[in-house]
């Protein structure tokens, strides 16, 4: 499987990384260049081999669910960039 | 005399019981020992006020009879992944530009408990993503360690700056992170302690994520028992990351016993690679030497799926770092740039606040969980990490611990390997297997390469079985007796 720069622009659009048009192609070289070197993941026969799902042998620990934190707005709001005390902001989203 | 920076914890924790020196002293003495390092360039942010309001705060505790916590008093550095309340936290990122955390991650929130001293925010790869601390934002991070050759060697990474300030002496011991080996791969390069626990054994919340099924924390010292010492007061569960293991702490200094008669030590064969120096092949017979002087028996062992560790972790780190990266839009912490509607927004603040590597991660962990790319790469990948578990569960059947090279090669000067990722990628080559079984891993210094440059050994142990490990990890300190001093270092 080999990535063209068609691919490298949709998977940039995904990532939502704008990636200018001349810095496609040496980039699909790049990743192409990694996954070319895994490929090599072919050779491992893992037919009937169950995918890992957790690396610890171990049930996960579960918590009464209730309410632990909160009214603590303006230490949320306090690193937000685009000024406005009470909200987020983000451009004009609905015209 | 020997400068109080240059302690141990626990020498210096001797000292501060006897009340030979106050924590005010020690701390200073670090401080002292930061400002005339600083091209080491291995602090992001120092805060020495915090930490002599800190040191000040366990002098009184001691003074007043208060009870004293297991690190009281001690000066550490804590790499900028951890998230500090009221302390600028960057991971090493553009992105994060500004960001003032209003809580603290649990693993610092339990030093601070213990009576630690924070002396600063470390350097590190960017979001903890490489092998020489070469991706900061903040510039690279230089070794203590010097040749004559003039040029500057690469401390390691991604935990660089936390291992150049221990090797360098500005802090007593340090946090780092360690995903493929960002706490074990710089300890090596630097001549200190690197552990990486097993995963779940710290919690993890407050950390800045890179791939959450690989993400632990771990100290960086001077010694196995400092190492023990720090771990204790890091560890434990925590109600706010169910991975964390809701199991009782051993107590990891006491099982530094010194005897390891009967232990039975593995080599993996498949741990010899192409091109690997020769003199990582006898440092490595060397140590299985002092092991079987100290009375443990070697045996020969397979793990068979070794070489597909890195390409399988090349996978699933980059799948796991481009969801958890997703949540760095500009919107609400760091960096914004404008753009004319949301997307781009996200998409120009994303492509300058990233630097080069994360970007290329995040595009690769995007493309391997893409729709029709799912199976064949994930899930492929994911399979294979199952194989490479079970190698050890296997190997564990015969072997308490296992011993491998830390790093295929000494530390490298800063700039070479640049233009490579898959040869940076390759730095990792012994570490990556531990952490895809997420199994605890040590590095301990055990000689120096030809050159005259530090050398590190890895100890691999049994999941939630540290103390098998500080222990052998302690006979071979002892055996090792390494005691090379970096050369690059500013006085006082």
């Amino acid at each position: 499987m080999s990535l063209d720069t068609e691919t490298v622009r949709k998977i940039a659009y995904l990532a939502r990384i704008n990636v200018p048009e001349p810095e496609l192609e040496p980039l699909a070289g790049e990743l192409n260049n990694i996954l070319g070197w895994i490929e090599q993941l072919s050779e491992v026969d893992t037919d009937g081999v169950a995918p890992m799902t957790s690396v610890a042998d171990m049930d996960l620990f579960k918590r009464t669910d209730e309410v632990t934190d909160g009214d603590c707005r303006d230490k949320v709001l306090a690193n937000a960039p685009g000024g406005n005390d009470t909200f987020y902001t983000v451009p004009k989203v609905v015209e | 005399m020997t400068q109080l920076n240059e302690l141990t914890i626990s020498q210096a924790q001797e000292k501060l019981e006897a009340g030979e020196i106050s924590a005010v002293e020690l701390t200073q003495s670090c401080l002292d020992a930061m400002a005339a390092n600083r091209d080491l360039n291995a602090f992001i942010t120092e805060t020495p006020e915090l930490a002599l309001e800190r040191a000040q705060a366990s002098d009184d505790r001691r003074t007043n009879g208060d009870g004293v916590g297991a690190m009281d008093g001690i000066p550490v550095a804590i790499k900028d992944l951890y998230c500090t309340e009221g302390v600028l936290t960057t991971a090493g990122s553009h992105i994060l530009d500004g960001f003032v955390p209003p809580y603290e991650s649990t693993v610092t929130e339990n030093l601070r408990d213990a009576g630690a001293v924070m002396l600063g925010k470390t350097n590190l790869d960017e979001f903890a993503m490489g092998s020489a601390n070469v991706t900061s934002y903040y510039g690279p991070v230089k070794s203590p360690w010097k040749l004559d050759d003039g040029k500057d060697r690469v401390p390691g990474g991604s935990s660089g700056g936390s291992a150049s300030a221990v090797a360098g002496h500005l802090g007593l011991g340090a946090i780092g992170t360690d995903t493929g080996g960002s706490i074990r791969q710089p300890a090596s390069f630097t001549g200190i302690v690197g552990m990486k626990p097993t995963y779940g054994r710290c919690s993890r919340w407050g950390i800045v994520a890179f791939a959450s099924s690989l993400d632990q924390p771990g100290p960086m010292t001077k010694s196995v028992k400092d190492s023990a010492i720090m771990l204790q007061a890091m560890a434990g569960h925590d109600p706010k990351d169910s991975t964390s293991a809701p199991i009782k702490l051993p107590d990891f200094a006491a099982a530094l016993t010194g005897d390891v008669r009967g232990m039975k030590i593995g080599i993996p064969k498949e741990y010899v690679i192409d091109g690997m120096p020769t003199e990582i092949e006898s440092l490595w017979q060397n140590g299985a030497e002092m092991f079987k002087d100290a009375g443990a028996e070697i045996v020969e062992i397979s793990l068979p799926h070794t070489k597909y560790a890195l390409p399988a972790y090349y996978i699933v780190a980059p799948a796991e770092a481009s969801s958890n990266l997703a949540r760095y839009d500009g919107v609400r912490y760091g960096l914004r740039v404008e753009g004319d509607s949301l997307d781009q927004m996200y998409a120009n603040t994303r492509a300058e606040g990233f630097g080069e590597e994360v970007r290329r991660r995040i595009m690769i962990g995007t493309y391997v969980l893409s729709a029709g790319y799912y199976d064949a790469y994930y899930v492929k990948a994911q399979r294979v990490r199952t194989r490479i578990a079970e190698d050890f569960t296997k190997a564990f059947e015969q072997v308490d611990a296992i011993l491998t090279p830390t790093a295929p090669s000494a530390a490298f000067a800063i700039g070479e390997k640049m233009d490579d990722p898959l040869a940076m990628y390759l730095n990792d080559v012994f570490t990556v297997p531990t952490s895809m079984a997420g199994l605890p891993g040590i590095s301990v210094p055990a000689g120096m390469s030809a050159e005259g440059l530090p050398l590190g050994l890895q100890l691999i142990a049994r999941p939630f079985d540290e103390e098998t490990m500080f222990r052998a990890a302690g006979v071979l300190e002892s055996q090792a007796g390494f005691d090379a001093k970096p050369g690059g270092l500013e006085e006082v």
